[in-house]
């Protein structure tokens, strides 16, 4: 039975609203107290972290990661995803179910926990909508939830069939099962490589218009009006979504979203003919970005994500309209949060822990993302303030498509404890 | 950034610079061609990954013509047919140690990200729906020979705007060169935002109206290849958007009717118009020789 105390550090736990210099007791796995008194019984030999100077706070929780494992281990696995994510203070990672086998029957959602048994941080399944992700019939939902499987979604292959999502949220409001839906009208984005707007008309590439993820949310919160489902917008990038979803929250529907970082930091600006900034949805315009800015300081945002999405060597080495979407995520995101929110003094650093935290937890009804005695001992130690370069080739993932290989950040996680484990601590 | 890889970050003096060097490698009527050997034991490599020929064949006379050795390498017969990736060809082309690599592929910002990993100076000769810069300045050129500057001209360019890099490169630079640019084409093939390309810019949907006191008239192929879907049927088209002997009336007396071909007889021009007295078609492929090498001469490592 191990024990550790984290002595001197700035703990904040957004959870609870904790915020002052305290210690963090940790035994067996688990939260024993925080506080400056050691609670009971607390062993004295228990080892002893100095954080001085340094943020204690709850481990990150990120809602939308692709992992790979089964069927795409060339690009990344529950080990290298699992490590990456810890070098990111990510201690949980809901896994999308675009695997092969798609994750859309409980004997897949079992085998992701049991190979994720050995990952540095917790896995938690998300399960599919559809069989296949095809998008013809309603995947084997409650059984999935039985399993261990956090919420549905068919992200990547969004559903076009209105009838089919209609019917999945009915079951997935029975069973209790959160619906996490990837907002596109494939009809109109179809073809499309980018934003669609002037830098897409100078560049002469496809364009992807904002009125494909619009309508796409708008349908999905009516729809969840209708069925009375729990909704979570996965990555919303655009500034009339972020409309939508705010209305329904101020009609108290059970409604939430996520956004990407990289959709706080990036406009469409910055693709120029890059593989490494073709992502979907994509990178917006400055408007659609700062909007996405403004709904995280009035709290419409529930919790940053991540999407991070390896793909293996050569695949994002060819021509713009070739290559695959998305980037790398786990190591960045806090860094570039940081300097997007908190250093831009838009937010605090609780506002911003508590999108890594609590936040997204909530969302999906998860214990982790809190500092609360009794909870698991998962956390992270922060010197917001340290700058640092991030090297994609040292990364932990299998793959490198990033677009912030070289670029200095102020703020970097050093350590990360899963279950009173250390499982990263930076150089 | 070596190379040629668009009109839009070129400054007006450069494209002054390519345009007066071009004069001196246009052809005399009746004399041999000029030469050069400013490229001698030089190699120029053109890499088509899209059907060309006009444009393929005008680099290769061009590079002739200034001394360079010349290899001319298409999609169909390389190794781009075995599913090698363009990152893979252009390393093994890298290796031949060419002075320029002559491209045209059918993805915008094939030439970027070639740039991005060679050294060699690439340029453009055409990018997927991006630009088409060779083709921009000896357009400009074909002009200057008949107007005395490229100021305060009124230029129609009417048709598929959206897919066309001629179009691109055409608005960036006749804006540079403070032009009057009326483009005119049906909303699916032009969007309204392509008014903001550049300044001095706008959108007239009406042909008639957008031809009215034009000095210049540039057509479009309509780009059956380049449409994801059909918009428009080929007799709707041509009704609405075809350049028809009528029209002409309606622009400045010595209007100059341009096609960057290949031409669509009946499509988006009428043969009267394209054989007509106003019509530079020819004058456009014959300048495309002396542009290209002054391209060249210029860009060449």
């Amino acid at each position: 039975m191990s024990s550790m105390r984290i002595d001197n550090g700035r703990v904040i736990d957004p959870a609870s609203g904790f915020d002052q210099t305290a210690s963090v007791f940790l035994r067996d796995g688990i939260v024993a107290g925080i506080g400056v008194e050691a609670p009971p019984n607390f062993p004295e030999d228990a080892q002893r972290l100095d954080a001085t100077g340094l943020v204690v706070a709850p481990g990150f929780v990120d809602l939308h990661a692709h992992l790979r494992e089964p069927g795409f281990d060339h690009a990344e696995s529950l080990e290298t995803g699992g490590l990456a994510a810890a070098a990111g203070g990510f201690t949980t990672v809901c896994c999308m179910p675009d695997t092969k086998p798609v994750n859309d029957n409980p004997a897949i959602t079992r085998y992701i926990i049991e190979r994720a048994r050995d990952a540095a941080v917790h896995v938690r399944p998300i399960g599919a909508i559809s069989k296949g992700m095809l998008g013809e019939d309603v995947a084997a939902i409650g059984s999935m939830r039985e399993a261990g499987a956090v919420a549905i979604s068919d992200d990547g292959a969004p559903v076009m069939n209105a009838r089919l999502m209609r019917r999945a949220m009915e079951l997935a409001s029975d069973f209790g099962m959160p619906v996490i839906t990837d907002c596109e009208d494939d009809n109109l984005s179809r073809g499309g490589v980018m934003h669609e707007g002037l830098t897409s008309l100078r560049m002469g590439l496809r364009g992807i218009p904002a009125l494909a993820e619009d309508l796409m949310t708008f349908r999905d919160i009516e729809l969840a009006r209708t069925t009375g489902a729990q909704l979570h917008i996965a990555h919303l990038s655009t500034a009339k979504s972020l409309e939508f979803v705010k209305r329904a929250r101020e009609e108290g529907m059970r409604v939430t979203c996520e956004v990407c970082v990289h959709h706080l930091a990036l406009s469409d600006e910055h693709v120029q003919y890059d593989g490494n900034y073709k992502i979907k949805p994509p990178l917006r315009s400055t408007t659609d970005m700062e909007a996405l800015r403004t709904g995280i300081q009035e709290g419409v945002i529930s919790a940053i994500a991540t999407d991070h999405q390896p793909h293996a060597g050569s695949d994002k080495m060819q021509e713009f309209d070739q290559c695959p979407f998305g980037i790398l995520g786990f190591e960045t995101a806090f860094a570039l949060s940081l300097e997007t929110l908190y250093h831009q003094k838009l937010v605090t650093l609780p506002q911003l822990l508590a999108l890594f935290t609590c936040g997204p937890a909530q969302v999906l009804g998860l214990t982790s993302g809190t500092l609360r005695e009794g909870a698991l001992a998962d956390l992270v130690l922060l010197d917001i303030n340290r700058w640092w370069q991030y090297d994609v080739n040292q990364s932990f993932s299998k793959s490198r498509n990033s677009p912030f290989h070289g670029r200095y950040f102020q703020g970097r996680v050093l350590t990360t404890i899963v279950e009173g484990d250390v499982v990263w601590q930076s150089p | 950034m070596t190379g040629l890889l668009g009109i839009a970050p070129l400054s007006r003096e450069e494209l002054e610079q390519i345009l007066h060097r071009s004069r001196d490698f246009q052809t005399p009527s009746n004399e041999p061609s000029p030469r050069t050997e400013s490229l001698r034991g030089k190699l120029v490599v053109n890499v088509f990954f899209e059907p060309s020929t006009r444009t393929r064949v005008s680099f290769e006379i061009a590079a002739k013509r200034l001394g360079a050795d010349v290899v001319s390498i298409t999609a169909s017969g390389s190794s781009v047919s075995k599913g090698e990736s363009l990152v893979d060809t252009l390393n093994t082309l890298g290796a031949m140690r060419p002075h320029a690599i002559v491209m045209r592929h059918q993805a915008s910002g094939a030439p970027h990200f070639l740039a991005r990993h060679l050294p060699t100076p690439i340029i453009n000769a055409g990018d997927g729906q991006h630009e088409h810069p060779t083709q921009a300045l000896l357009d400009a050129r074909t002009i200057l020979d008949h107007r005395d500057s490229l100021e305060n001209l009124r230029v129609v360019i009417i048709g598929d705007l959206a897919h066309s890099r001629v179009a691109r490169s055409n608005i960036h630079l006749l804006s540079k060169f403070g032009a009057e640019i009326i483009l005119c084409g049906p909303s699916p093939l032009l969007p309204a935002g392509m008014a903001d390309l550049a300044p001095g810019v706008r959108i007239e949907r009406d042909v008639p109206r957008a031809i009215h006191g034009a000095d210049v008239i540039m057509m479009l192929r309509v780009q059956l290849e380049r449409q994801h879907e059909s918009n428009f049927s080929a007799t709707e088209y041509f009704q609405f958007y075809g350049l028809r002997l009528e029209h002409l009336a309606l622009a400045s007396d010595n209007v100059l009717v341009m096609h960057p071909g290949p031409i669509n007889r009946g499509r988006e021009i009428a043969s009267e118009v394209a054989d007509s007295t106003r019509s530079v078609i020819l004058n456009q492929v014959e300048n495309g020789v002396a542009v290209r090498m002054a391209v060249l001469e210029r860009y060449s490592r």
